[in-house]
């Protein structure tokens, strides 16, 4: 069915990506706004509040908003210029639905047949092939109102199994290993515990490009003498001026966790108090690092010993500390051992739920930890409650009114959902706020699997990689252009306000949802009148839940700069710092902090293994992905911004002089990169700061440009987190340019 | 309004993590909006990730003006050199050429010099101006010197700078570690022959492998 149109340069002709750059308006200096909107970021799991400027329903600019205290008016590029995403040449003003004859593939269609036509195709999948037949993929940029409709939507409006999210790719290994050890899955602490760290421990985190405004924190512990450990096979820009920079290998940080820890039994740098009171399974863990020694730690992680000691020393003889880490210690097929390796050494220093003593993971989408508390992961509930819990499902199907038994089981991942259209289990699907076929590891698959699909429907505002493979595309809301809160990356809930209207038929997301539902005549539970009214009902969700949002209200949030959740009654302010001694939570009951029924928190036993695919005589080099500081993930916005693209316009091939050299390779040179799976040619970047075994290229382009369409898809077997940042790979000169060059523009 | 004599503009390049958001923000105040007049040197990207942002040090006796044959560039009471005035300038290029910190840009289009004025519709109403609003790593910081003092203890503020025999002292100043003097190296200093400047030893760099 959703097969693309042969020629992609029409789509991109029609749809783009194209660029904006400020004129009109925009530039005038005498122009005075309407309203300024204070709101957050529309990127990452930071949400720095922004002002938006508004003129005549479109934004104009911004104003720094200097009250906010995350980020106190600082804002990284992509912040900056997040404006010229309003009003966008690209933006979708109507509903299109498929046409053959049609050199871009689409045709426009008014909203209300293409809500009927999507209404009756799931009518018609699911009638044919049973209730899961029909998936739903969506994604944590959502309002955290949004993903529970998204949830309900699935859960009791369709009653299929099979949703899942873009977190998937984000935040699931972080979230799996905080709830086996500490039974409860959110940043430890406020970032202002930064401030006087003795130390900070940042493992995987490309902090300067990836989550900007938390250099400053850094910083700021540094001028009072803080030590920074940086953990990276690459010098990022924050590794440049540590303390301590050790290169692992990537795939490897569990060693380096384990020898640290080790050294840390060795030289008795342990809180032995904390241990005894507050934790369980120390005795077995110390069992098992007894055999990282130094030496074997060296040979594994590719550090030097010197280093690892180092390391232990600094971090074991810390009276302070705070610990960090994001997708390059979680994005591998033994992503949640890694992070159990970290809070392993977290746990043995004892510093955690005290003031300055913190650990938290970096989120990286804007609601990268709401967004995955309340139902739209594959087998979760809203509060943070599990789908395959009795009790959970009986309370929740209460509250939303259903037969319990109506309500589906546990489904699977977003890959295995696509694993399924590959057998024939799954025959159609909804995607909102999800860009696959850039996002997902070996994308060529993903490519193949939705058009294999009988009927996919898109929701976007902008006709993406993803969105071009649509039989129906629906013109969904811009960050700007609903109200709803999100959950930043210290747990903290934030409101996001409205800017402008949204333009042409283009409607609120959760609007577009519920007029589904109306149309397939299942309108119970979808009569929101407006995102108050969803919030409101998902307070009372939560309510006694891990992920309690009971007493946040918009006018709590506005009030106080954010709520940190959890936050159980409209008298409660809030919670900052988790696991302080002495804290109450819904599983302890008072026996203790963490949230187990003995309210102690877990050690695990973390052991190494390699990553699934190693290298070899064929496939000699390691490649490993990231981002940069101008591109947001699959780049659907970014990719859209001028002054974003000028930055770094087309992905480029980082590494070493010594492998150049060895491959005869100069910088800027077109270099061919090939996996198992697929491969790009790009041109090469020839620098110091990434190790010689390894390559690095930034995956937010598209099609040929694609990252993506080396990586692997293996997964972790307990979080499913793809293994983004390892797979063997060949790199060789290219013969001559690809064949893209000079005829798409870098963004396309 | 003039930009308050107790605000004062600090550039830390140790902290500078290269991410633009000053090139980006620059573009978006008001008595420049689309021309970013800062300047982010990429150090030397093969090496290492430093870069180093540039705003207009606003010299007390700015040389741009000096050099300027049409008396196009002024100084506010304040303090802050101007971008050029657009009846005056006459686009030759002098200021360009002379500024010991390569600030002043020619505008071909506009034939008109423009140069850092430190967001002057910003800082003379007392707000931030637009790049050290933004910067992510407070490599730019815009306040006083008693929170810059309290804040970053291990350096401290020089606006101290010497050219070949030309000093300059300006308004904005550029942050250094603590216990370094602002003395000045003179080449002539490690050759072998008479020094005209302070005796001292250079560490000769090794030759790359």
């Amino acid at each position: 069915m959703a097969k693309l149109p042969e020629n992609t340069l029409e789509v991109i002709e029609q749809f783009g990506p194209h660029l904006a750059y400020a004129q009109g308006a925009r530039l005038d200096t005498d122009t005075e706004p309407d309203k300024l909107v204070k709101t957050h970021c529309c990127f990452c799991g930071q949400q720095c509040g922004i002002q938006l400027k508004v003129k005549d329903e479109k934004v104009i600019g911004f104003e720094p908003w200097y009250e906010f205290p995350f980020n106190k008016g600082m804002l990284c590029p992509k912040g900056v210029k997040r404006y010229l995403q309003s009003g966008h040449p690209d933006r979708l003003l109507t509903a299109y639905e498929r046409d053959e004859k049609s050199p871009s593939g689409f045709r426009a269609m008014s909203y209300d047949d293409a809500i009927k036509r999507v209404a009756s195709e799931i009518d018609r999948i699911q009638t044919q092939y049973g209730k899961d037949a029909f998936s739903i993929l969506s994604g944590a940029s959502l309002t955290t109102e949004k993903t529970y409709v998204m949830g309900i939507f699935a859960h009791m409006c369709l009653q299929t199994s099979n949703i899942d999210y873009n977190g998937r790719l984000c935040m699931v290994s972080a979230g799996a290993g905080n709830k086996k050890a500490f039974g409860v899955d959110r940043a430890a602490n406020s970032w202002a515990d930064i401030h006087k760290a003795e130390v900070i421990w940042i493992s995987g985190a490309n902090i300067a490009e990836c989550a900007p405004i938390t250099t400053d924190y850094v910083w700021q512990a540094r001028e009072q003498g803080a030590k920074v450990i940086v953990v990276d096979p690459r010098i990022t820009p924050i590794a440049r001026t540590c303390d301590l920079f050790l290169p692992v290998k990537p795939g490897r940080d569990i060693a380096l966790f384990n020898g640290v820890l080790q050294l840390m039994i060795e030289n008795d740098w342990l809180d032995h108090d904390f241990i005894d009171n507050h934790t369980v399974g120390f005795e077995a863990l110390a069992e098992h690092v007894a055999q990282w020694t130094p030496r074997k730690t060296a040979e594994v992680t590719g550090i030097s010993e010197k280093g690892i000691r180092q390391a232990a020393e600094m971090w074991g003889t810390a009276s302070t500390s705070f610990l960090m880490h994001a997708r390059g210690i979680e994005h591998h097929s033994h992503g949640v051992q890694n992070v159990l390796g970290a809070i392993n050494i977290v746990l043995a220093s004892g510093r955690i739920g005290r003031p300055y003593c913190g650990y938290g993971t970096i989120t990286g989408q804007a609601n990268g930890q709401g967004g995955r508390e309340h139902g739209q992961k594959c087998d979760q509930l809203p509060g943070g409650r599990d789908l395959g819990n009795p009790e959970h499902r009986e309370h929740i199907a209460k509250i939303w009114d259903m037969d319990v038994n109506d309500m589906p089981q546990p489904g699977v991942d977003a890959y295995e959902i696509l694993r399924k259209v590959d057998k024939g289990e799954i025959k159609g699907m909804l995607s909102i706020c999800f860009n696959p076929v850039v996002s997902l590891p070996d994308n060529n698959y993903v490519r193949k699997m939705l058009e294999k699909l009988e009927f996919f429907v898109s929701i976007d505002f902008f006709m993406n990689e993803t969105a071009r493979q649509a039989d129906i595309v629906l013109p969904g809301s811009l960050h700007e252009e609903d109200e709803g809160t999100v959950t930043q990356l210290e747990g903290r809930v934030i409101k996001i306000n409205k800017a402008v209207e949204c333009p042409g038929d283009a409607k609120e997301d959760w609007k577009i949802i519920q007029d589904i539902a109306k149309a397939l005549d299942r309108e119970k539970g979808f009569t929101f009148q407006s995102p108050r009214e969803i919030w409101d009902e998902l307070r009372v969700a939560s309510a006694g839940g891990v992920s309690d949002y009971a007493g946040i209200s918009y006018e709590k949030i506005e009030k106080q700069y954010g709520v940190f959740w959890p936050c159980p009654s409209d008298d409660h302010p809030g919670t900052p710092r988790l696991f302080e001694p002495g804290s109450w939570n819904p599983i302890a009951k008072g026996a203790g902090p963490f949230y187990f029924p003995d309210g102690k928190a877990r050690f695990n036993v973390a052991p190494y293994t390699p990553p699934a695919e190693v290298t070899d005589d064929e496939y000699p080099i390691i490649l490993t992905t990231g981002r940069v500081v101008s591109m947001f993930l699959s780049g659907t916005q970014t990719r859209r911004i001028g002054p974003l693209v000028d930055q770094y316009p087309e992905p480029r091939l980082e590494l070493h002089p010594q492998l150049a050299d060895k491959l005869g390779i100069a910088d800027n040179d077109w270099v061919k990169v090939e996996s198992r799976r697929g491969d790009a040619t790009i041109r090469a970047m020839v620098v110091r700061t990434i190790r010689p075994d390894t390559v690095f290229m930034p995956y937010h382009w598209a099609g040929r440009k694609s990252a993506n369409q080396l990586t692997i898809a293996a997964q972790d077997p307990i979080s499913k987190i793809p293994e983004y940042k390892v797979c063997a790979v060949k790199v060789r000169k290219a013969d001559g340019p690809p064949e893209y060059d000079g005829v798409l523009e870098p963004q396309q | 309004m003039s930009v308050p004599a107790k605000l004062e503009f600090f550039m830390d390049a140790s902290r500078c993590i290269g991410c633009q958001a000053c090139v980006q923000a620059c573009a978006e105040c008001d008595t420049h909006k689309g021309h970013s007049l800062i300047q982010l040197d990429v150090v030397n990207r093969g090496y290492s990730t430093q870069t180093v942002p540039v705003v207009c040090l606003h010299c007390d006796s700015p040389t741009c003006a000096e050099v300027c044959p049409a008396d196009a560039i002024k100084k506010t009471g304040d303090g802050v050199v101007q971008t050029a005035r657009k009846p005056r300038c006459i686009a030759c290029n002098n200021c360009v050429l002379a500024c010991p910190f390569g600030i002043p840009k020619m505008n071909t289009e506009a034939e008109l010099m423009m140069k850092c004025d430190m967001c002057y519709d910003r800082t003379s109403e007392g707000l931030k101006p637009m790049c050290a609003s933004v910067c992510p790593s407070q490599a730019l910081f815009f306040g006083t010197r008693e929170e810059m003092e309290k804040m970053r203890p291990r350096s401290r503020p020089n606006n101290k700078f010497q050219f070949g025999h030309q000093q300059i002292t300006t308004k904005v100043n550029v942050m250094v570690p603590r216990e370094s003097q602002a003395e000045y190296v003179d080449v002539t200093s490690a050759m072998n022959e008479d020094t005209s400047g302070k005796s001292i030893f250079l560490n000769m760099l090794e030759e790359d492998e």
